[in-house]
């Protein structure tokens, strides 16, 4: 097992710029999710770990040895396929096998590390089958136990899960989570999916646009987020985003939304009048008479234990998630607050969170 | 029409559809096979026979057209035919029935083996070829991609009469004219365009992610189109084999053109098979007989790869 270290990784194709100076570090024994929309770079930069694509500049690192140029059989990996890539022409146990025979290890002890493996993951009844008849779980199993077979330095995962069906992904999210703990493997793991990734990682990066726009825990993806495109795509429904032209002060407490003193978390930078955007998750908008932005009621969506309320204001339509217990009629006034030190700032032009208390990593909740 | 109705038919066909499809496809089937079995007919008639008018359906058979293919006879008295010793063996008999002795053996037998010779050995260098420059086009950012492969292609849009002329004097002057490696040669440039196309669709259908995660785990990109890619084609690669081989086995204007006494294949000498008085009919037939053997057996033996589609399944997309 080993630290990964990815430092200014670029990938161009031709004229398509994929991966734009990509850094992050996989600490030994961490689980990193890469999440971001497809076509963000995320696959691109697994690969450029694997060693299937190679970068048009940067760095990469396995255990503090320089691999950015090696084969990817000389990295010592293993890599996890969204379509599972089992060799159709082999049984599960040569699958399973395959990795060892081409290290060279001889029949018996490749026997014994089949049979563990097998046994760790619950396949040890499909050993003689042929792959084409397993079902979608079992496959992904297969595919697994191919990887873990060679107790290799890390684990790359690239969607793992998404060709599963619902039921059997959350039953995988958490054999894979298990797993990770139970080998304590680096791993990386690609999905575009924010529940998966939030389930499992230790660490999230997300990218867009072939940017890494944030690393960090999941709680700090979804609490402090990084920038405006962060915010956007974590949550769901996804933070309010409420424009507003103001200037702030270091230290400041209060920004001016219209006409209204909106209390926020105290600014760590000063900024001259520029258009910003304050950022509120719905379940950090209140219901309250008092509340200084009013808005009328455009429809709920009933989610079980809460609903999502729809409430349009003068600036734009707000989500609120409110207790499913409560019922709203369409068309009704209400006022709306929203919690003070949960609250972030964007700047508009770049999309990057002002620095505020919210981000030292103090107020959350 | 009506196999075709019922196989997309969503109710079950009827029990006098069903029949009737049934007929219809053995007749189909029937109207196929008369210029074949009139063919292995022939050859075991005897000539009188082969010419007769009304057709002969039922007849005497004979090995007269198999002894006359393999051998070359010569007429004698019977004066001089009654102090040679006992006809060896069936032809000699029959020679001697009409008033002949056989003379040596015909040249049949050399001019089939440089059919199996000049058609197998083009058929294994084009698809060995067709194959490697089929996967580099499939996997790998080849500049000019679709020129060349259009390039390739356009090879196959000229008759082959039109350049005959050309390869003619140029294999005169590079010496390859009557040459078993020339054929070769010239059947798998031609087979090559053939193989490239039909095995990029093959390889193509195959996800990328086999020989990733092969060569992940400790294989080098060439050992992994060996050990991974490869198992998983037999089935193009041996529909592309079957193509170029019927294909090089069955040339005929190339062959009459480029061969001769040295290289000659089955398809240019078969039809100029003379017997006494004219054509020898049987002795033809014969030869054609014994000339479908080979691509018979070769397709029966490459059947279940090409009914098996074996990657079926294993990739869920």
């Amino acid at each position: 097992m080993a630290q990964i270290r990815v430092e200014a990784l670029d990938k161009s194709f031709g004229t398509f710029h994929a991966v734009k100076a990509a850094s992050f570090t996989v600490e030994d024994g961490q689980f990193l999710c890469l999440l971001g929309p497809s076509g963000c770079g995320k696959t691109t930069t697994l690969r450029m770990i694997a060693g299937l694509e190679l970068p048009t500049a940067g760095t990469i690192r396995l255990g503090g040895e320089d691999v950015t140029m090696n084969r990817a059989s000389a990295r010592d990996i293993a890599f996890v396929f969204q379509l599972f890539a089992l060799y159709p022409h082999m049984n599960v146990r040569r699958n399973i096998g395959f990795p060892l025979k081409c290290e060279g290890i001889d029949a018996v002890e490749r026997e014994r590390r089949v049979v563990e493996v097998a046994r760790i993951l619950r396949i040890s009844h499909l050993l003689d089958s042929s792959v084409s008849g397993l079902a979608g779980g079992d496959r992904q199993r297969v595919a697994l136990g191919r990887a873990i077979v060679r107790e290799p330095k890390c684990f790359l995962m690239d969607e793992p899960l998404g060709a599963l069906d619902t039921e059997m992904r959350e039953a995988m999210i958490h054999e894979l989570r298990a797993l990770h703990d139970r080998l304590g493997a680096t791993t990386v793991y690609v999905t575009h999916d924010q529940l998966e990734a939030m389930a499992m990682a230790d660490m999230i990066a997300v990218m867009n646009d072939g940017v890494v726009e944030q690393v960090a825990s999941p709680r700090d993806i979804y609490d402090r987020p990084a920038s405006l495109f962060v915010a956007d795509f974590i949550g769901s429904p996804p933070m309010n985003f409420l424009p507003f032209r103001g200037s702030l002060e270091a230290g400041a407490q209060t920004i001016r939304l219209g006409e209204h003193e909106v209390a926020v978390p105290a600014a760590r930078e000063a900024l001259a009048e520029s258009d910003l955007v304050l950022g509120v998750r719905p379940e950090h908008v209140r219901f309250t008479d008092r509340g200084m932005v009013r808005g009328e009621v455009y429809g709920s969506e009933y989610l079980g234990t809460t609903q999502i309320v729809t409430v349009t204001t003068r600036y734009g339509a707000l989500k609120a998630r409110s207790p499913a217990s409560v019922s709203f009629r369409t068309g009704e006034s209400v006022g709306l607050d929203f919690r003070p030190d949960t609250l972030s700032i964007f700047d508009k032009e770049s999309g990057r969170a002002i620095r505020t208390a919210l981000y030292e990593g103090g107020a959350h909740g | 029409m009506s196999t075709a109705n019922a196989a997309h038919s969503v109710v079950e066909p009827s029990a006098g559809t069903r029949r009737f499809a049934g007929s219809l496809v053995i007749l189909y089937a029937v109207i196929t096979m008369i210029p074949l079995i009139w063919i292995v007919l022939t050859s075991f008639k005897s000539p009188d026979d082969a010419i007769s008018y009304p057709p002969k359906v039922v007849f005497s058979p004979s090995f007269e057209g198999f002894c006359n293919l393999f051998t070359t006879r010569s007429r004698q008295t019977p004066e001089f035919i009654q102090t040679l010793g006992p006809p060896q063996g069936l032809c000699d008999s029959i020679a001697r029935s009409r008033n002949m002795v056989v003379a040596g053996p015909s040249n049949y037998v050399p001019r089939f083996v440089n059919s199996l010779i000049i058609a197998f050995g083009s058929t294994v260098l084009a698809v060995a070829l067709g194959t490697l420059s089929a996967y580099g086009f499939s996997r790998f950012r080849v500049p000019l991609k679709d020129d060349l492969l259009f390039f390739i292609l356009s090879t196959r849009m000229m008759p082959p009469i039109a350049v005959a002329i050309p390869i003619y004097l140029m294999y005169r002057t590079i010496g390859l004219s009557d040459t078993r490696l020339g054929m070769i040669l010239l059947y798998t440039s031609v087979n090559v365009s053939l193989a490239v196309w039909l095995l990029k669709g093959f390889i193509d259908e195959i996800p990328r992610e086999y020989e990733e995660a092969a060569m992940i785990d400790g294989y080098t990109r060439f050992q992994a189109f060996v050990k991974v890619v490869l198992p998983q084609a037999t089935t193009g690669i041996a529909a592309t084999a079957i193509f170029c081989l019927i294909f090089a086995w069955n040339e005929y204007a190339f062959a009459v053109l480029l061969t001769s006494g040295n290289a000659q294949t089955a398809p240019p000498f078969i039809p100029i098979i003379i017997g006494e008085g004219g054509q020898d009919w049987p002795a033809v037939a014969a030869g054609t007989t014994l000339f479908l053997v080979p691509i018979v057996v070769f397709t029966v033996l490459l059947r279940k790869h090409l009914l098996r589609g074996i990657t079926f399944g294993a990739v869920r997309k």
